[in-house]
């Protein structure tokens, strides 16, 4: 091993790479975890919600040390159409406890926290360094990295691409056959900063509660959605948006949050709110049709640098994705150098450990999701088909009668121009989709 | 926008300048996104100017684009929706600088 600076290196300190560097270390491996920014989380925002749950392998009773801002007991999501609103809201005081269930937090300070577990466990992290690209031997195999400090090159059998959604280095070891702008949404969110008590009142939570409200609709016509959770003293509000629809029209992203925050089912919960960060990231959210190769020669990727993403609608998730994915990449590279063979077959254990796991379980299974929630019917139509269905059935109109429920949904489906066969096919593909 | 676009009578109105001063950016002396002024002046679609969520490129009175690089997000969405080959050179920068998060 003297020949290599490390058993293992890890390119970004996210929560991929941190995990992949902590299972690394604690299998006893040699590990340099490599961050361009000047701590780990400083590159990084979310559109809300860590399910940490994957963690209890690596960090038992991770609850006792994560810098959360609010536990989620409150998950809403929220269908928008011109001036109204239908809200599907659950709560339970359960999600508050031990081992809860999902957490809001402050990306710079949980990734900055996951960081230290693996410090703790004995990887080198590495700040303020950009990884430029890949080393390879004589046989083309990977086998270390360039970065921007002088004399910068560092070598290991195995390097574990946790680089995020570009991903430079999987691209460059052409582990991607191609780039689709329509693969890709554009996260734009705004933390808006409201007294404590404030935020509790509006909100409707107490202590350390918290609550995530996902958006259909609201998006100024462009595909996509949006998000408001609650963090201690502020509020995060965003939208994300499907790159090839937001080119082709003339709003930019913060006139479409704009948009969002003026609409009367929101506006009362932000109202008097500033600003306190702006902030952007793109978001790998096709799913399973855009995964690149795991795996080649001295090789792995993880997180969103292998679009291991999951935007299916009700569910929304990443950093979990990125946490598995990355703790089993680190301990497939631990197994591979235990056998000397770092080859993609010698590694071939992290795409068996991958399908065996939610991380391609659930993708696998939501495959045709992602698609169906970004198409245009369920983007620009059902939004107000829905709300309008549902105006129709709460409203008392006497001295008329109540028109009953199959005459409602066949007038406002008509309203809406949406053609019965599409709807059932919409609502086959959603049922078979959806598991 | 026009006047009632804005949310001013909700939420206090801030400028373009305002919302991105809320972000700190590390600003290296270099460049890490070069952009080819001859390749942008040909393009009729410019998808960068509405999607940058920084607002970077600026189309300029000649037929140009102005770009700066000191308050990028590094995010990628100029390079994934440029349909224009080679118009955008695109790196992260420096290790240490560029865009640093806090409350997000």
């Amino acid at each position: 091993m003297s020949r290599f600076d490390a058993d293992a290196i890890v390119v970004g300190a996210g929560p991929a790479g941190s995990c992949a560097a902590l299972a690394l270390a604690r299998a006893g491996k040699n590990v340099i975890l490599v961050e361009r920014g000047p701590f780990a989380g400083a590159k990084n925002m979310y559109g809300g919600v860590v399910y940490p749950r994957i963690l209890d392998e690596l960090v038992p009773n991770w609850w006792e040390t994560a810098p959360v801002q609010r536990w989620v007991v409150r998950r809403s999501t929220m269908i928008l159409a011109d001036d109204n609103a239908f809200t599907i809201d659950y709560r339970t005081p359960s999600w508050g406890r031990p081992p809860y269930n999902g957490a809001t937090a402050y990306r710079p300070d949980f990734d900055h926290w996951l960081s230290q577990q693996a410090v703790a466990a004995g990887a080198t992290l590495v700040t303020s360094t950009t990884v430029t690209g890949l080393l390879r031997d004589p046989a083309g195999r990977v086998n270390g990295v360039r970065t921007d400090r002088p004399d910068g090159d560092l070598t290991a059998p195995v390097v574990i691409a946790c680089d995020g959604v570009n991903s430079f280095l999987a691209k460059e070891a052409g582990l991607y056959t191609a780039t689709d702008a329509a693969n890709f949404t554009v996260g734009v969110k705004e933390t808006l900063a409201l007294p404590r008590s404030v935020i509790e009142e509006r909100f409707g939570v107490r202590d350390d509660h918290g609550v995530d409200i996902e958006i259909l609709g609201g998006t100024s016509g462009v595909n996509g959605g949006g998000f408001i959770y609650t963090n201690l003293e502020t509020v995060s509000l965003g939208v994300v948006l499907k790159l090839p629809k937001l080119t082709a029209q003339s709003k930019r992203p913060e006139e479409i949050i704009a948009g969002l925050k003026r609409h009367p089912a929101i506006a009362p919960l932000i109202e008097g709110a500033t600003v306190q960060e702006y902030s952007a990231h793109v978001i790998p959210e096709a799913g399973l049709s855009m995964m690149p190769t795991m795996v080649t020669d001295g090789m792995l990727v993880a997180g969103d640098a292998a679009a291991l993403c999951l935007a299916a609608g009700i569910w929304l998730e990443g950093v979990n994705f990125a946490m598995a994915s990355g703790m089993y990449a680190g301990r497939a590279a631990a197994a591979a150098i235990d056998n000397d063979d770092v080859t993609a077959k010698g590694l071939a254990g992290y795409t068996k450990l991958l399908e065996e796991s939610f991380v391609l379980a659930d993708h696998r299974k939501l495959k045709d999701i992602p698609g169906l929630v970004l198409s245009d019917r369920v983007q620009s139509k059902y939004p107000g088909f829905v709300t309008s269905v549902i105006e129709r059935l709460f409203r008392v109109d006497n001295p008329n009668p109540k028109p009953g429920l199959r005459r409602i949904v066949r007038e406002e489906r008509k309203r809406a121009g949406i053609r019965v066969r599409d709807l059932l096919r919409d609502g086959w593909k959603g049922m078979r989709g959806f598991g | 926008m026009d006047a009632k676009n804005t949310g001013a009578e909700i939420w206090p109105e801030i400028s373009f300048e305002e919302r991105i001063g809320t972000a700190e950016f590390r600003i290296h002396e270099r460049a890490h996104i070069v952009v080819d002024g001859d390749t942008c002046r040909g393009c009729s679609t410019r998808e960068c100017v509405v999607a940058c969520p920084a607002n970077l490129f600026v189309p300029t009175s000649d037929g140009g684009i102005l770009f700066n690089y000191e308050n990028c997000f590094e995010c990628g969405t100029c390079y994934l929706v440029c349909n224009k080959e080679g118009a955008i050179s695109w790196n992260y920068p420096e290790g240490g600088y560029g865009v640093v998060f806090h409350r997000t």
